[in-house]
């Protein structure tokens, strides 16, 4: 699952990685620093695993009041 | 009931404000009690909490986040619930936020750089039992030391906070983006308090100030004052 800091939120460390790529010459007008959470469950039912990993992002993985989530599914 | 009221200390792992702030608590009055975050209950006679600054869990994942997990912790939101003073310092006040037990999140200073100094803050509003022994725009010199100290919430909320008086203590200055220059917070019941500077650092003037006694003082009133609103 990967972490995002939400739109409109400031991301400090997303701004001083922009600005590090731009001192090293690269043509960077945004960044933005999240996080990826590998995760391995032993469910094999793909709407209960999803579902699954939706309450832990709301329980502990994500702050919603400053992060949104997405979450992809692998074999 | 004058014996000294007794106030918990939560001792997380990674927690390096519990001696002092026991020093502190006891050097104000109270019966300070260091509690080991793995235990489910707190002391029978606890009429206070605190949960003081450090680095729980090192910080993973986002700071308070794992320890609003604890054990303890669903003791800390019975005792609140019943009506008891609580206080976060520091790491505390994170942990208060991610246990939702306060309003809004704190996130790393906008300077991206640790700071550690005296901060000026001013007294917004006295509502809370906390702040009893302070007055409206009384300024108060106690040391911060923290990297993820800008609190944020949204607008919305904001305003509310606001017009409500929860947000109780603000800097004189910017010290590390803070939505608000907002340095502590109160729920709306006004029984819990987060905030990022450290009281327990400053109740000696020999250590450079005594400013934040009247703080830890107001948490002893209030243990004191304290009778659990629901049977036990």
């Amino acid at each position: 699952m990967l972490v995002r800091p939400k739109d409109g939120i400031l991301d400090p460390q997303g701004d001083a990685v922009g600005q590090s790529l731009r001192n090293l010459g690269f043509d960077v007008s945004s960044a933005r620093v999240g996080r990826v959470v590998d995760l391995e469950l032993t469910s094999d039912a793909v709407d209960e695993a999803r579902a699954q990993i939706e309450r832990m992002c709301s329980e502990l993985l994500a702050n919603p009041l400053i992060e949104s989530f997405e979450i992809r599914l692998g074999e | 009931m004058s014996a000294a009221p007794l106030v918990a200390v939560v001792v997380f792992p990674g927690s390096n404000d519990d001696h002092d702030a026991a020093w502190a608590l006891g050097a104000v009055g109270a019966e300070p009690e260091l509690v080991w975050h793995g235990e489910r209950t707190l002391p029978p006679e606890t009429a206070g909490v605190v949960l003081p600054g450090g680095f729980s869990y090192g910080d993973y994942l986002r700071t308070g986040a794992i320890a609003s997990l604890a054990p303890v912790m669903d003791a800390v939101r019975a005792f609140a619930a019943a009506g008891g003073p609580v206080l976060g310092i520091c790491n505390g006040f994170q942990v208060l936020c991610e246990a939702r037990l306060l309003p809004g999140i704190l996130r790393p200073n906008r300077q991206l750089e640790f700071v550690c100094r005296d901060a000026t803050v001013r007294v917004e509003s006295t509502d809370s039992a906390f702040l009893r022994r302070c007055s409206v725009g009384q300024e108060l010199v106690i040391p911060v030391k923290h990297g993820d100290g800008a609190w944020y919430a949204d607008e919305g909320t904001f305003i509310r906070l606001a017009a409500a008086g929860q947000l109780v203590l603000r800097y004189a200055d910017d010290v590390n983006g803070a939505l608000g220059n907002v340095a502590g917070v109160t729920n709306e019941a006004g029984n819990v308090f987060g905030l990022m500077p450290h009281p327990e650092h400053a109740v000696d003037p020999l250590l450079g100030s005594a400013d934040g006694g009247p703080l830890l003082a107001a948490l002893v009133d209030a243990a004191s004052a304290f009778r659990p609103r629901a049977a036990a």
